[in-house]
Parts: structure tokens; C-alpha cells; sequence
């Protein structure tokens, strides 16, 4: 489904973050981007996302050449990016409102776009109904969380993009969170990248774990982690044994 | 802020002035129930009229400029081009007090009603510019990157982000710049015109020594002052509901 060829990418004036990078995604899998900060794991996120363009090389999405953020995919970041002026309901709505100004454009709003308002369903579903007429800032972090996801699922995205998502809430909601993600994915057959510094949540989400070195990244160094998403994983010996390897790679030992 | 302790507040500023004035004891400074008996009486005889030409050139500027400046800071703001253009010359021309140009403006514009309202839209112009300039650029990067991630482009951005983001803005400048306005509307007030409070108080003051008449301009004047900051306080808590959420 993604696909990196040749990747080139750093900011101005500093050293870059990808070198002639190449990396490849399946539909329906969820993937975990671990690494230390200014590793360049958020760029690579925002790359995918069509909101940073690379220096060299190119990111192909289903096949397509991507140029700019594509329809299809859900933006998840750890401060939510929600309006703080808008209630839960209007929040959930935002990206129908946006796709409604613009109509069924094939840039912004994918051509063949329904538009059918699936957010009550979404608070419904995400526990938010009793909170839909509340501003964020009346909210706990895991609600306004539950709220960014309601927004991205409303546009029926099949690629989610979260960069940090959990990082900010206590350690019961989290795992809560975690879990309605991956049972979220496997139900909508979303495919998941999800950039984390938390070696315990890398190894618990992601199916494939991608771990970025010291800049620049020039190989996928990538481990695979079939038995995440089953249940009581994090209570295995796998689970724990893969922790500590992530653990020894990150240090280099 | 309760309303009971605004009431209690407006009921200790009477009693102040009660007391300044039996202190005083002379006809240049006449107790609050005088000036209010006068005041209500006054009102038949003119004052309702001045007070009506008062609050339209007041209300005329800060229409006038809410419409110019907060387009304009949301264009500066949400542009870094045009920010980086702009911005200097906003530095230049935001610290000179605007009152200096009166006389200027009264050159080129006449002695009319343009004037008067052009003075007070140059002195709100800037407060609103500066602060929905800097609220727009001063969005959270998050923000606006979740909502280009949306399908978000520049118009909606504007739509959905800037023009709701700038509110607050626009009504916290309205609020600073009330009293300014209103000071300077007394200053423009005085000259070549027979309608306005500024009018009605000098006129009052200065050639009928009607004092207690003078006060009651001054009560009027400052009624419009409040009733406008009132104004805008009941449209920020319609406009803006979430900055009140507890």
C-alpha cells in the first residue's frame, strides 16, 4: 500500500534525516516506527501524510504518487488537533465540513465520495454521545483523543497516520485506547503507521515494527512481530523478549 | 464578575462622590442625586439626541474598523509573506498616538460626521489589526497541520480556523480601545459641531455653567462607554461560549 523508493529527505540547514530510504507497507497491516528523538520518526509520519514533500526519491500510495495529503488517509497527532472553539460534535463533523466546502473536488474530497454523516455513529461508538456538546477543553485526554479518532474514522480513511497518539494519558487509558485502535483497524481493515518513542507500545501495536537509527536512515531496519493484536500478548514471553531486544538495538548493544 | 458586587461597587462610587462633593461644597461639583433628577430631566431636552449622535459616530468607527482591520490581520497573520511585508511598517505606525492626527484628519476629511468616525476607526484600526494579526499567526502549527491532513486547503483553513480563531481578538481589542474611543469621540466632539456629548458637556460647562447639566452629559458619556463594554462582554459570551467553560 505504501511504498518509499529512494526517499531523500532533511530540513534546511541541518543533516539529513533520510537517505535513498526504501520501505514498503501491505494494506491492513499495522506498523510501529520506533526510535530516539530527532530520529526523524515524526518527519517520516509527516511525509506519508502529504504535508512535507521529499528533497529525492518518492512515496507512492496505492499506487499513487503522492503530492499532497490524500483523502483517504486519517491524521492522528498526540495533541489532538482539535478546535478548541468547536464542541465534540462539531470537532467529530470538521472533515465533513471540509469536504462539503470544497464538494467532491478529487483533491480534496475523493471524487467518488459519499457523503454520509456516519459521526453520530462514531460518538456512539467511541463513548463520546453524553460529551458531544462539550468543548475539549472540558475533556480528559483520553475523551479528546476518542474525539480526534471519531474525526478521521467519520471520513472513512483506509490508511491511519497517529504520531504519538497516547503519549500524554495515564497508563489505564492508554492501554484502553491501544486496544480500540488495533480492534478499530482489524474491523475497518485499516492500515496502521504509528510513530512512538514507547518500546513497550511499539511492541504491542505493531505487527511490524520499523525501527530509525541515528540520521540518516538509509535501511528499513524492520522486525517482524506477527503475534501482536492477539490478546494477552503483553503477558507473553515474546512480548517481553521482544522488548528487551528493541531495548539493546536502540542502545546499540 | 457577580452582578450583585457591580451593584455593590456602582452603590460605593455614589457614596464617594456624595461625600467628595458635601466635602467640596461649591456649585462646580453638585451631588450624585442632583445630577441624576437632572440628568432624567435633561434627557427630554436634547440629551437623548446628543447621546444617539454620540453612539452612532462611536458605533459607526468600530464597525468601520472591525470590517477593515480584522480581514487585514488575518491576511498578514496567516501569510508569512505578507507578514514579513507588513509587519515593520505595523511596528513603525502602532506605537504613534493616533490622537496627534485630529487636526490632520479634520484637514483632509472636513469638520463632518467622516471625520469624526475616521478618527475613532484609526485608533481601533490598529489595536484589532495587531491582535487578530498575531492571534492568526500565533495558531498552533498541530492545529493547522491535523487540518490540512483533513483536506483542508487555504480556503478552508480560513473558513474553519483563522476566521473563528480571530473572534476572540477582535472582541478583546474592541474592549481595550472602548475607552481611548470614546476619550477621543469627546476630543472631536468639541469642535465645529452641535450634536455629540463632547458638545453637550463643553457647552454646558464652559459657556452655560450649568453645572449639574455638564455632569449629566458626563454621566451620559460615561453610560455609553459602559453600555458599549457591556456590549461587547454579552457578545463574547454569545460569539465565544467555550472561553467560559469550566
Amino acid at each position: 500500500m505504501i511504498h518509499t523508493h529512494n526517499l531523500t529527505f532533511g530540513y534546511p540547514h541541518h543533516a539529513l534525516l533520510f537517505q535513498d530510504f526504501n520501505w514498503q507497507v501491505q494494506r491492513g497491516e499495522t506498523w510501529t516506527i520506533l526510535g530516539s528523538s530527532g530520529c526523524g520518526k515524526t518527519s517520516l509520519l509527516y511525509l506519508l501524510a502529504g504535508l512535507r514533500a521529499p528533497a529525492n526519491g518518492g512515496i507512492e500510495i496505492d499506487g499513487e504518487a503522492l503530492l499532497r495529503p490524500r483523502p483517504r488517509t486519517g491524521l492522528i497527532l498526540q495533541d489532538y488537533g482539535l478546535l478548541p472553539w468547536a464542541t465534540v460534535r462539531q470537532n467529530a463533523e470538521l472533515g465533513l465540513q471540509v469536504r462539503d466546502f470544497y464538494g467532491p473536488d478529487g483533491k480534496h474530497t475523493p471524487k467518488n465520495f459519499q457523503a454520509e454523516n456516519k459521526v453520530p455513529y462514531w460518538l456512539e461508538r467511541l463513548g463520546l454521545s453524553a460529551v458531544a456538546d462539550k468543548f475539549p477543553s472540558q475533556l480528559s485526554g483520553g475523551q479528546r483523543q476518542r474525539t480526534a479518532i471519531a474525526r478521521t474514522l467519520a471520513l472513512q480513511p483506509d490508511l491511519l497516520l497517529m504520531d504519538e497518539p497516547f503519549s500524554s494519558l495515564d497508563a489505564v487509558t492508554r492501554e484502553d485506547l491501544q486496544n480500540l485502535t488495533l480492534s478499530l483497524c482489524m474491523e475497518q481493515n485499516l492500515t496502521l503507521v504509528m510513530v512512538t518513542h514507547a518500546i513497550e507500545e511499539a511492541a504491542a501495536l505493531g505487527q511490524k515494527i520499523l525501527l530509525l537509527d541515528t540520521a540518516p536512515n538509509q535501511q528499513a531496519h524492520i522486525f517482524d512481530n506477527p503475534q501482536a493484536c492477539q490478546p494477552n500478548y503483553r503477558n507473553s514471553q515474546s512480548y517481553h523478549d521482544l522488548c528487551q531486544t528493541l531495548w539493546r538495538e536502540m542502545r546499540h548493544e | 464578575m457577580k452582578r450583585r458586587d457591580l451593584l455593590f461597587s456602582a452603590l460605593g462610587l455614589l457614596i464617594a462622590w456624595q461625600a467628595v462633593a458635601l466635602l467640596v461644597h461649591r456649585p462646580i461639583l453638585p451631588g450624585p442625586w442632583e445630577v441624576i433628577v437632572v440628568f432624567f430631566k435633561e434627557l427630554d431636552n436634547g440629551l437623548l439626541i446628543h447621546f444617539g449622535v454620540s453612539l452612532w459616530r462611536a458605533t459607526a468607527g468600530m464597525a468601520l474598523s472591525v470590517l477593515v482591520a480584522a480581514p487585514a490581520g488575518l491576511a498578514i497573520g496567516g501569510s508569512s509573506r505578507l507578514n514579513r511585508i507588513f509587519s515593520p511598517i505595523i511596528y513603525l505606525l502602532y506605537p504613534i498616538p493616533k490622537v496627534v492626527f485630529v487636526p490632520v484628519v479634520f484637514l483632509f476629511l472636513g469638520i463632518g460626521d467622516v471625520a469624526k468616525i475616521a478618527i475613532i476607526f484609526l485608533i481601533l484600526f490598529f489595536q484589532i489589526l495587531v491582535l487578530v494579526r498575531d492571534q492568526a499567526a500565533g495558531l498552533p502549527p498541530q492545529l493547522l497541520q491535523s487540518l490540512h491532513s483533513l483536506g483542508a486547503g487555504r480556503r478552508a483553513l480560513f473558513r474553519f480556523v483563522y476566521l473563528p480563531a480571530s473572534l476572540p481578538a477582535i472582541l478583546t481589542a474592541l474592549r481595550q480601545s472602548i475607552g481611548t474611543a470614546v476619550a477621543v469621540l469627546y476630543i472631536t466632539e468639541l469642535f465645529a459641531t452641535k450634536y455629540g456629548l463632547g458638545y453637550y458637556i463643553y457647552y454646558n460647562g464652559s459657556t452655560l455653567f450649568d453645572y449639574p447639566a455638564m455632569y449629566a452629559g458626563v454621566v451620559a458619556m460615561s453610560l455609553l462607554g459602559l453600555g458599549m463594554y457591556f456590549f461587547v462582554d454579552w457578545l463574547e459570551r454569545w460569539l465565544c461560549p467555550w472561553k467560559y467553560v469550566t
